[in-house]
């Protein structure tokens, strides 16, 4: 024993190869930390990355608007992302030397946030990252909870997609970031969530809450069903299948007019009651949508830390080494795609009852890439990481109504950036896994 | 009292004989090697012990059951384990993680449970946790609980594999290669973890290259060649047996 000890000491302390995670660093934004220590490279850097950034958009832009927006461009970028690094570097010697290991940009924010805030007295006795923590969720809590008093009702509006995103968001997590199969076709079960409450609430006259649960149980099921076939497959091959699903369910309901009312979709659809309350003012569905978000966040945050989660993690990592601890990989793919479905559910049954009007247009293959694309841009098997990618994707293209035709240009330059910069989304990496 | 019965098993991959007819019995409590040159099939017989794949024909019964055509998971509850002989950890979970992970298929909190926390819950993952860090001791790894799998050095890595196959809580532990790539110290460190496991009544069998450990721990041998079985017997039959000498190194002119 006394050899095996000795040993373990002996190789321990340079591990051989760091994180996976660190093969994107090279390429990787300095983060402040390591931005300092470097001196005359760190300046050199500091200019040449905002550069190159600027002149790889404003060329993507010049042939759309000629050469003087690009320079406009140009600059204007050039600027703003100088200015972001130097901030960023201003953010990490405030705290660098607390507690180097992030190089997240928003936590800096929020690290600047609590050293003016968190000197209240209450918050000295905690330890200096609960602190913070509490701070920042205080902070948010404030924030969404007050927001349809101050928000006009398109902020409102915007927030309660957000909120029927995240929970959409959330459901593809599990399936794509926690279990690792890439799913082509999630709109389908939105689709079939928002429309089973559409069809049991026109045509059998059934309330929000006596539906609820049939159209959970419905998309849940066709969770299951769709997983059946696909998962003898995997890869490549489960995505096509994914993407066919979606597309079948989509073609269904634009092309059966005698039951779905087809292409011109289905209105009319009653709102929610709460103690014979009407749901219907854009500020009271709000902390409707609220409630619902706050509970897909809470029971997937849970079941992720539990044995559940834990699995599915492990399937993701080496499917031939979980089956080998005695894993059903079979059943939790399948489990996996039920419970991931069962949140989509939710999102389209919300969504229904938001619009009071669904029709085949709102879940198109793009609305299952967005909802990807949410999932990848926060971080694969990030729950908060989500909820941020799920409110910039609903926010951005809004804030970049003003030009049009350009913003699917400037979201989709914005995702290349991130996969160069940030491979593994704004909040993920760290291991995906989850310490309960 | 044999724990282990392998008979008449055959696995042809198209025209080619990976197993063929191969017959053996495993002692409980005992430590039996598996060698032969490469290309024997003996990483095949341990795919076929563990389900990974399907035998052409034959039985392989464990304790008195049938477990030929049973799937993966049905066959790890039913108290067989392996590592791999090129290393698969969970690379992107801790240790103790990957050690917790491996308990699944003896716990059972459901998806309840496990949202509103039931006590029964809490207890349950209290357990797994303490029972991680007692197999993370007993393979000297204690000291690395939260450090990233994937980061460990070469030797920690396959000591880790050992804890996540100990916690599936087997009766027979099928090690494919555990001293390979490892210096004549790490080896050594390697016999005493696996005479160890003998010691907590686990009954083994491994595959190695390494003569030294083959014959320093093992009671019963089997040696294969081109699929087939061509001698068994304990370490100092085997060393002077014409044919098992024929195989390694050739025949005499």
């Amino acid at each position: 024993m006394n050899t095996v000890e000795h040993k373990i000491q002996n190789t321990s302390p340079p591990p051989p190869h760091p994180l996976p995670q660190g093969e994107g660093d090279s390429f990787d934004i300095p983060s402040p930390s390591r931005g300092e220590g470097e001196g005359g490279g760190g300046s050199l850097n500091l200019f040449l990355r905002p550069l190159f950034i600027a002149l790889w958009l404003a060329l993507l832009f010049l042939p759309f608007r000629g050469l003087k927006a690009a320079v406009i461009l140009f600059i204007i970028l050039f600027a703003a992302v100088s200015l972001l690094k130097a901030f960023k570097n201003y953010a990490g010697k405030i705290k660098g030397g607390l507690n180097g290991d992030s190089d997240h940009y928003f936590i800096n924010i929020l690290r600047i946030a609590v050293e003016i805030y968190g000197r209240c007295p209450y918050l000295e006795k905690l330890p200096e990252s609960k602190a913070r923590s509490t701070v920042f969720i205080l902070l948010m809590s404030v924030i969404v909870l007050t927001l349809p008093f101050y928000g006009h009702d398109y902020l409102i509006d915007i927030a309660v997609l957000s909120g029927i995103y995240i929970i959409l968001a959330q459901g593809l997590n599990i399936v794509v970031g926690f279990t690792g199969l890439l799913n082509l076709g999630f709109a389908a079960f939105y689709a079939i969530g928002a429309y089973s409450y559409a069809l049991l609430n026109t045509k059998l006259g059934l309330g929000f809450w006596a539906s609820l649960p049939l159209s959970l149980m419905l998309v849940t099921l066709s969770g299951f069903i769709l997983a059946i076939p696909a998962l003898r497959l995997r890869g490549d091959y489960l995505a096509i299948v994914t993407l066919g699903f979606g597309e079948i369910v989509r073609l269904v309901l634009n092309n059966w007019d005698s039951f779905t009312k087809g292409p011109n979709g289905i209105g009319g659809i009653g709102p929610p009651h709460i103690f014979g309350m009407r749901i219907s003012g854009i500020g009271q569905f709000y902390y409707f949508v609220l409630i619902f978000a706050l509970l897909a966040v809470f029971v997937i945050r849970r079941v992720a830390a539990s044995r559940i989660g834990r699995a599915w993690i492990a399937i993701r990592e080496d499917e031939i080494a979980s089956s080998s601890i005695g894993i059903n990989t079979t059943a939790y793919k399948l489990y996996s795609f039920a419970f991931g479905a069962f949140w989509a559910g939710l999102a389209g049954v919300l969504f229904a009852a938001k619009m009071q009007f669904v029709s085949p247009e709102s879940f198109t293959f793009m609305e299952s890439v967005l909802v990807l694309c949410m999932v990848i841009l926060g971080g694969l098997g990030s729950i908060p990481g989500v909820i941020l990618g799920s409110i910039i994707l609903v926010m951005l293209p809004e804030m970049l109504r003003e030009v049009q035709l350009y913003r699917m240009l400037a979201l989709g330059s914005g995702l290349v950036l991130l996969m160069i910069f940030r491979p593994q989304g704004l909040m993920g990496g760290k291991g995906v896994s989850f310490r309960g | 009292m044999y724990l282990l019965e392998v008979r008449d098993l055959t696995k042809h991959f198209g025209g080619i004989r990976a197993i063929d007819e191969v017959w053996f019995r495993a002692k409980e409590g005992s430590i039996m090697s598996i060698i032969g040159p490469n290309g024997a099939g003996k990483t095949t017989l341990f795919n076929c012990l563990t389900g990974i794949t399907r035998p052409t024909k034959g039985v392989i019964s464990f304790f008195d059951r049938e477990i030929t055509r049973l799937g993966r998971d049905s066959i790890v509850k039913l108290g067989v384990a392996r590592t791999f002989q090129n290393i698969r950890l969970f690379r992107e979970m801790t240790v103790i993680e990957n050690v917790m992970v491996s308990q699944h298929c003896r716990t059972r909190s459901g998806l309840l449970s496990a949202i509103i926390r039931s006590s029964s819950f809490r207890d349950e993952e209290k357990a797994i946790r303490e029972k991680a860090l007692e197999y993370l001791e007993l393979v000297g790894l204690e000291a690395y609980p939260d450090t990233i799998a994937s980061s460990l050095p070469y030797g920690s890595q396959k000591r880790l594999e050992i804890a996540k196959a100990l916690a599936t809580e087997p009766r027979l532990i099928l090690l494919d290669e555990p001293t390979a790539g490892m210096n004549p110290q790490e080896t050594g460190a390697m016999m005493g973890l696996i005479k160890k496991l003998q010691g907590l009544g686990k009954t083994i069998i491994l595959i190695e290259h390494d003569m030294k450990v083959v014959m320093g721990i093992s009671e019963n041998i089997v040696v294969l060649d081109h699929g087939m079985k061509i001698a068994e017997g304990t370490p100092s039959e085997i060393k002077c047996n014409p044919m098992v000498i024929e195989a390694y190194l050739g025949k005499e002119h």
